[in-house]
């Protein structure tokens, strides 16, 4: 598998680690209660198809990235920095 | 009063010619990292006196070099620039800097690093944030015949054991093919 970085290019998988569902990227405000903090810390979606995650190029560049792929045929759609906006 | 002796990264283990590559441990007068505020790139590239390197490229000033070296981060090697607009810090011990120099010096990296340094793709001013093996390295092409390996100070020897090594192959699947 290779991820292309947007910074550094088309890079073979050893250079990142990959750190769970890019939901991590929409922390709920300090007071929004335990549900959304239970669901937050938690929930995790287990789509067949499209899959939002992030990575890192801990060995390249230490972007974080959100990487959109498909769990069904493991193509990689998008990868973006996690805080392009 | 005690007297310390300085020592280098290398220690004396450089240089060393293997076949027509030669691996020795360049000294700069310093190295520098430069981190620029949000936004500030051009404000430090003013201060700097060149442009702040962008993504995979490097830039020069005066005999001192930019290497980008990650996300908003630059290597500056040479005298040390000054600004308000980033956060500066001294590295210079931080880092051990090799040059591999001589023909075929992409065959020999080949046998360490998943990136393709060879200067078709990897022309001189281009540089790479990857693994060197299993260290993370900074990798520069300074000229068509001459290669920049930084690794961390506490892996020069575990880089030159398996640079020299890999030199050795290049040599001899050469010498066989």
């Amino acid at each position: 598998m290779r991820l292309t970085c947007p910074l550094c290019g088309e890079r073979d998988l050893r250079e990142f680690s990959y750190t769970g569902d890019a939901v991590l990227c929409e922390r709920p405000a300090p007071e929004a209660g335990p549900e959304a903090w239970d669901a937050y810390l938690h929930l995790r979606e287990n789509p067949a198809g499209v899959a939002r995650d992030l990575w890192h190029h801990g060995a390249g560049c230490s972007a974080w990235l959100v990487v959109t792929r498909d769990t069904v045929t493991h193509a990689v759609i998008a990868v973006a920095l996690a805080d392009a906006p | 009063m005690v007297r310390l002796v300085a020592r280098t990264a290398a220690g004396g283990a450089l240089p060393q010619t293997i076949g027509g590559l030669t691996l020795a441990e360049h000294l700069p007068e310093a190295i520098t990292a430069v981190m620029p505020f949000d936004g500030q790139e051009g404000a430090v590239s003013d201060d700097m006196g060149m442009p702040f390197p962008a993504p995979g490229r490097t830039s020069e000033a005066d005999g001192a070099l930019a290497i980008w070296a990650g996300r908003h981060l630059a290597l500056v090697l040479g005298a040390p620039p000054r600004s308000s607009h980033g956060a500066i810090s001294d590295q210079s011990d931080a880092w051990a800097v090799f040059d591999l120099t001589g023909p075929g010096g992409a065959e020999a990296l080949a046998r360490l690093c998943p990136v393709d340094t060879r200067a078709a793709q990897f022309p001189p001013g281009h540089t790479a944030r990857s693994l060197l093996g299993h260290v993370h390295a900074s990798i520069t092409r300074l000229k068509d015949d001459r290669l920049r390996i930084m690794v961390p100070r506490s892996m020069a020897h575990t880089a030159i054991h398996d640079l020299t090594r890999a030199m050795g192959h290049a040599l001899r699947s050469q010498s066989a093919g």
